[in-house]
């Protein structure tokens, strides 16, 4: 059972990951990679990881996707370009660097001793509580650290996308 | 949670990711558009996490204490906060972009080259 769910999560993610990259409407790109999206916190789900699962939806496919909605219905962009319009040896080079880049990583995963993931008896599995845990003593400063980078990514994109007073 | 085995091997999830990386590597490459090649970028930034979490998944049962077995979860926690933080900054550049030059296809963009 969870092995087809997590075959029908990938079919899914690598089928929508290419509409997500190859259409040429920007909507349906963003709304192929919900679906991408949707996939991937599906794999998690199965994989015991609950609290990845639902950030994953909430955070990726709740805010970032509909900040990427939004800016596109902002410029009002109706269609983008052909992939691999551009200049033909970027587009050669650029698919040939991407497909290397892909053999050399699946040569690599060949080469791992196979091995079956286990959840360990003694752990509770990926739900909030022991992340909650984990986040306020193991990883406390990461954390603090990283409510930092918000706050400076915050004011950031307010002092980018503000309109030029003189 | 259920200790008996989950009949997933880790490499698959390895292998779909690097199928994602690929995918979003081509889009990143290939396309002109910011948004585009900035949804692409997104695309790769999750094929690592789902490559994170197949090590998570891989070596939970194998680490020495609970609390290191959520390191590759927390791993992930860390990269969706850092994504979304690039993606509000990254948008805000491409309408700063936009107000400039009323496009964000970046090969109108090349001041910078020597």
């Amino acid at each position: 059972m969870v092995t087809y769910v997590f075959l029908a999560a990938a079919a899914l993610a690598i089928v929508f990951g290419i509409l997500a990259i190859a259409h040429r409407s920007p909507i349906i790109n963003v709304l192929s990679l919900v679906v991408v999206f949707f996939a991937l916190a599906a794999i998690y789900a199965v994989l015991g990881m609950d609290f990845l699962a639902a950030i994953q939806l909430i955070v990726y496919a709740g805010a970032v996707l509909v900040l990427f909605l939004f800016v596109i219905m902002l410029l009002n962009i109706r269609s983008v370009d052909r992939l691999g319009s551009g200049r033909r040896l970027q587009a050669i080079l650029g698919a040939l660097t991407s497909i290397a880049i892909g053999a050399a990583v699946v040569v690599a995963i060949a080469t791992l001793t196979p091995a079956q993931g286990a959840v360990a008896p003694g752990s509770q599995g990926g739900t909030a509580f022991p992340i909650g845990r984990s986040l306020m003593t193991t990883h406390l400063l990461p954390f603090e650290l990283v409510s930092l980078l918000l706050v400076a990514a915050l004011v950031g994109a307010l002092v980018l996308a503000r309109k030029e007073t003189r | 949670m259920n200790p008996t085995m989950i009949p997933i091997p880790s490499a698959w999830i390895l292998y779909l990711s690097a199928v994602l990386f690929v995918i979003g590597a081509i889009g990143v490459l290939l396309r002109r558009n910011g948004i585009s090649i900035f949804l692409a970028l997104e695309l790769m930034l999750n094929s690592a996490n789902l490559a994170f979490a197949s090590f998570a998944f891989r070596f939970a049962g194998a680490s020495a204490t609970a609390a290191h077995a959520l390191n590759g979860q927390i791993f992930i926690f860390f990269i969706i906060a850092v994504a979304a933080a690039e993606a509000a900054v990254g948008l805000a550049l491409f309408i700063a972009m936009y107000r400039r030059k009323e496009t964000i296809d970046v090969d109108r963009f090349n001041i910078l080259r020597w």
